[in-house]
């Protein structure tokens, strides 16, 4: 892990060379992460990439409704040789819901995309093959969404079973 | 109170298998008187039905599809395993294909977009079929109780559904045994009565089959029609 100092560096060298890149920087629990604005998302990955992040461990979606941006992505990038770990952050709105991919710096993150955008519904620019990777294709809605309803039918208990309709009636 | 024991099974004494051998010959010479003939008849004979006969080997030789879903397809597997031996009663042969295959057990979830798939396969079945719902997730969905999961009773008919999160292989075993006894006990209560789906059989008609329109090339003359 880079440690408080060490992450302050990266950022500070990521703000030099993209300046309205970085929005913050947290570091929590020995976990470093530098939240980045969508748009430059794409030349902080490269940065990164040639700072030696060569690897690209997870991808996952987040949805922290109901604050606003509710939809956020995270990248946790390794660098294999020095073992250090690094949390890329960014957060759009569910109006405007676009990222750019990482597939062609990491080709790994195809699929998590994928699963981000069926599950979340944050579209990736630039990714190869934008489809739903779980759900059917004809699926409307992104399941995940903290807004989305869970679905599934009502339990009859018997406590209930006079109020839900079931093979009492 | 007074026991009495008495010999089970024809009033006369076992015969040795000579005398069998000689009372068929004789039979066969018309020697043998008619009351004799008629009792010879009579012990040697059984008298069914052939719905009967046919729903008694049926319900006794199910072949389940090859096909397990999830967590409840673990214990399915140790069906035909040396400690429960389901070949003690004839559904051993799992069948990789399912038109080889007249029973299908569901074993676990059904996820919405598994759903067509599990549909195809019961409809590549041949009748007749049966489905077995095992497991609570695929009668009920279960824990899984959201947006992804569906009941199979929305999408298929289903005979019997065996209970258990997941039913011990015990549970499935006494499943299949009642499929057997409501197969063996009432061959018509199918899923089409059940479900009101008469008339959807997939068999061709009388007009699609070859018939005076067809053209016979082994009749001499007959491709000078075409």
């Amino acid at each position: 892990m880079p440690d408080a100092t060490g992450l302050e560096l990266i950022a500070q060298d990521l703000r030099a060379s993209h300046p309205d890149a970085v929005l913050s920087t947290k570091y929590f629990r020995d976990e470093a992460t530098i939240e980045l604005a969508p748009a430059a998302l794409l030349a902080a990955a490269e940065a990164l990439h040639a700072r030696g992040y060569s690897f690209m461990a997870s991808c996952h979606g987040l949805d922290y409704y109901p604050d606003e941006p509710r939809l956020g992505v995270h990248y946790q990038l390794l660098d294999m040789p020095n073992v250090d770990r690094i949390c890329l952050a960014t957060r759009v709105s569910t109006e405007d819901p676009h990222v750019p991919s990482l597939c062609g710096i990491w080709p790994g993150a195809n699929h998590p995309e994928r699963e981000v955008f069926d599950m979340l519904g944050v579209v990736f620019d630039g990714h190869p093959d934008m489809r739903r990777i779980l759900m059917p294709e004809d699926y409307e809605g992104h399941p995940q969404r903290r807004d989305f309803p869970t679905g599934g039918e009502p339990i009859i208990f018997t406590y209930n079973e006079d109020k839900l309709p079931g093979w009492t009636q | 109170m007074e026991v009495t024991r008495s010999r089970l099974g024809p009033a006369r004494p076992a015969e040795d298998f000579r005398i069998r051998q000689l009372r068929a010959r004789d039979m066969l010479r018309g020697d043998i008187p008619d009351e004799e003939l008629q009792q010879y008849v009579e012990e040697r004979v059984l008298t069914t039905t052939l719905d009967k006969a046919v729903a008694w080997a049926r319900g006794n030789s199910l072949f389940p599809a090859t096909f397990g879903l999830a967590c409840c397809a673990i214990e399915m597997m140790s069906l035909p395993g040396a400690r429960l031996d389901i070949a003690r009663f004839g559904f051993e042969a799992f069948r990789a294909s399912p038109r080889q295959a007249d029973l299908l057990i569901l074993s676990g979830r059904v996820s919405i977009k598994m759903a067509p798939v599990v549909r195809r396969i019961y409809d590549q079945m041949l009748e007749p079929r049966w489905a077995i719902a095992m497991g609570a997730c695929c009668s009920s969905m279960g824990v899984f109780n959201n947006y992804a999961i569906v009941p199979a009773d929305k999408f298929m008919p289903i005979d019997v559904h065996v209970p258990g999160c997941p039913p011990r292989p015990e549970a499935l075993m006494h499943g299949i045994l009642r499929l057997r006894s409501k197969i063996q006990g009432d061959p018509p209560a199918g899923w089409r009565e059940r479900y009101g789906a008469e008339g959807t059989e997939e068999v061709l008609g009388a007009a699609d089959l070859p018939g005076t329109n067809a053209i016979n090339v082994f009749q001499s003359g007959e491709t000078q029609r075409a």
